[in-house]
């Protein structure tokens, strides 16, 4: 990302705060915030073979193409062909998965839901995807045996467990009637999570969390595949338009000299 | 004269043999239509407004050439525009960028009007007209709201249809008629396309040619509201009027860089703007089975979806948001102030026209949240206060003390 175009997003975000506090809040618990950086090509190359090797099995990208992905984040047509296509599908069609709807819906109830715009349909963003990832916790209530506090009765199980480990809930008893800040586990509020040490996975909690950054920082790519040409464009966009504006406040300060 | 000027000369003499009323129309309308030399902030949006729908026309077009008005494909369609068309992304970011946009300058113009009693004799056409303009904006955004055919296209869209089922005796009818199917579907989505593209761009058109030319007829009210008509030159010129071009074109010309401004950064670094001109759950594609948690218009119309939650009965709600909007027609009679400008007017005017912009503003906050028992109780009061505002006009616009008016406009600075 370009520092002019830094220094803009600020000011969106500015803004953003201003009409975002006027949204209706949607009554869900505090985020985490990504950190999404969509100019980091190591982040998105990483976060698209995190995807393919463990989402793409049971999610679409049904809008996004191989071949645009490649061009986007840096790859070759070989470098995807070779190490990030695993159904028969051709460079230039779209990420679709192997798996059939029907069957899907057959096997788990309801189809996996496509991911082409996970990243842009919830007011949390990317963000929401990122907090998903990392709050799977052991339930054994649960058909797949795992539960998630930001999606509570998920049907997806914890399919990055072998690199985060089995998260337990940790719980404390409610306080009257009031609701729970990150949700209820057996009548109880649970209040974080902890990894027992039999239970560890491959990676450590930053390493993790990195992971999780990647496959979020991918997404919120394939939500919107432009948005970086987007805010490149819109710096010189908007200094021209400012540049403009100026000229035309001379022009007319020239023209009106002669009024009163 | 050199060559290039001999055939400029004889061009222009070609032209105007052929088309001898294009000079006249062109010096009525532009170089000796003379309008008050004191404009203020306020009367850009007019300009602005126009640019806007010239915004959404090209870009409208843009559009359909590679939208596809089908249930089944509409949704796809807007996301293969915003991805694998060249360019397609910025299109499609004009167009809805636009549209909130329109709604915000023409809300401005609206108040602008109310501010300086531009509707007041004899401008009641241009604000009956422009009125007219506005209802048909409003159906043109609703429509064009479907199009995409996301979750809120498609409960938005039933959500307003059905009122249209509180009509007693032929409601249900009334609102299969609109749908042309029993819910809302691929039928409901190529007829209001049809309507989007074509029908109503017309309307709105046509309203703008009689907008302003009931406007030139009359001439422009000015902030003071003076009329600059009593107070001419000899030769039968406003002494304080000035030719529309070129001092009002170029004056225009900086409005209109600083808003192109304005909107190409809210377009290229926040184009959903937090949700309210792209709403996220228009993000995920249109399912009959599945009721999103909390539907609600876009920004620009939840004043009057506040208004129509704030009552209880489903038939009175629908004629409150009706009336709601109806009522702005009467403004020109309701008022009956010697004087146009808030300048002139009595303190009770200037509180209660702050009061009602406040209020408005209010309402359309309300009209996105959720709407607990106090919110829709501070909606219930100020719903009534909106139309006791209008209602009541006749008498409080002629209490208090007016001041002198001036026969000529004050000098600059």
């Amino acid at each position: 990302m370009s520092k002019p175009a830094f220094v803009f997003r600020g000011l969106a975000a500015l803004a953003l705060f201003v009409s975002g506090s006027v949204m209706a809040s949607g009554g869900g618990m505090a985020m985490e915030s990504a950190q999404v950086d969509l100019s980091d090509k190591g982040s998105l190359q990483r976060g698209a073979g995190l995807y393919m090797s463990y989402c793409s099995a049971c999610h679409s990208l049904e809008f996004q193409r191989y071949s645009r992905m490649a061009e986007d984040i840096g790859l070759t047509q070989e470098q995807v062909e070779k190490n990030l296509m695993f159904t028969d599908a051709k460079f230039g069609e779209t990420m679709n998965t192997g798996l059939d709807a029907k069957q899907a819906t057959a096997w788990m109830g309801k189809a996996p839901p496509d991911l082409s715009l996970i990243a842009r349909r919830k007011a949390e963003g990317a963000d929401w995807t990122y907090n998903y990832l990392k709050s799977f916790y052991v339930d054994e209530s649960r058909p797949t045996g795992w539960n998630n506090t930001v999606f509570p009765g998920a049907s997806m199980p914890h399919v990055l467990w072998e690199l985060q480990g089995s998260q337990h809930a940790l719980t404390e008893p409610k306080h009257g009637n009031a609701p729970c800040a990150k949700g209820e586990y057996q009548g109880q509020c649970i209040t974080g999570f902890s990894i027992p040490d039999h239970k560890k996975g491959s990676l450590s909690a930053e390493e993790f969390d990195q992971v999780a950054r990647d496959i979020t920082t991918f997404l919120a790519y394939v939500g919107e595949p432009s948005a970086l040409k987007r805010e490149s464009i819109g710096v010189w966009a908007v200094l021209f338009l400012a540049l403009f504006t100026l000229l035309a406040y001379f022009l007319n300060k020239e023209y009106w000299r002669d009024i009163h | 004269m050199n060559i290039i000027e001999r055939s400029v000369s004889n061009a222009t003499t070609w032209f105007n043999e052929r088309a001898p009323g294009f000079l006249p129309f062109y010096k009525k309308h532009m170089t000796e239509y003379y309008a008050p030399k004191n404009f203020n902030v306020w009367y850009y949006f007019g300009v602005l407004a126009g640019i806007v729908l010239v915004n959404q026309i090209v870009t409208g077009i843009f559009l359909t050439m590679n939208f596809k008005p089908s249930a089944a494909e509409a949704f796809a369609s807007v996301e293969y525009i915003m991805r694998d068309v060249e360019g397609g992304w910025l299109i499609r970011y004009m167009h809805s960028t636009g549209a909130s946009l329109f709604f915000v300058v023409v809300y401005l113009h609206m108040f602008r009007a109310m501010l300086y009693g531009s509707y007041q004799k004899p401008r009641e056409l241009v604000w009956v007209l422009g009125m007219l303009i506005f209802l048909t904006l409003m159906a043109e955004a609703f429509l064009g709201y479907v199009l995409p055919w996301g979750q809120m296209s498609y409960w938005g869209a039933q959500v307003i249809i059905n009122l249209f089922g509180a009509v007693p005796v032929i409601g249900p009818e009334l609102t299969e008629w609109i749908r042309g199917d029993y819910l809302v579907s691929d039928a409901t989505l190529n007829r209001f396309f049809a309507l989007h593209v074509i029908a109503l761009p017309l309307v709105i058109l046509l309203l703008v040619v009689l907008h302003l030319g009931a406007l030139h007829e009359v001439g422009s009210n000015n902030p003071e509201g003076i009329d600059i008509k009593k107070v001419k030159d000899e030769n039968g010129k406003p002494l304080d009027g000035i030719p529309f071009h070129p001092y009002y074109t170029v004056h225009d010309l900086f409005g209109i860089g600083f808003f192109l401004t304005i909107a190409a950064f809210i377009l290229f670094f926040a184009p959903t703007f937090g949700g309210l001109f792209l709403e996220y759950d228009n993000f995920i594609p249109a399912d009959p089975m599945v009721t999103p948690a909390h539907i609600k218009p876009v920004w620009y119309f939840t004043p009057y979806y506040a208004m129509l939650r704030a009552v209880p009965d489903k038939l009175l709600g629908v004629m409150t948001m009706g009336g709601a909007v109806l009522i702005l027609f009467g403004l020109p009679w309701f008022d009956r102030c010697k004087v146009k400008s808030i300048r002139y007017r009595p303190m009770l005017h200037k509180v209660l026209i702050t009061m009602f912009a406040v209020a408005f503003v209010v309402l359309a906050y309300l009209g996105m949240q959720a709407g607990s028992t106090t919110q829709t109780w501070i909606a219930r009061i100020l719903t009534v206060f909106y139309f006791g505002f209008f209602l009541t006009m006749p008498i409080w616009s002629a209490m208090g003390k007016t001041k002198e008016v001036p026969a000529r406009v004050p000098d600059h600075e």
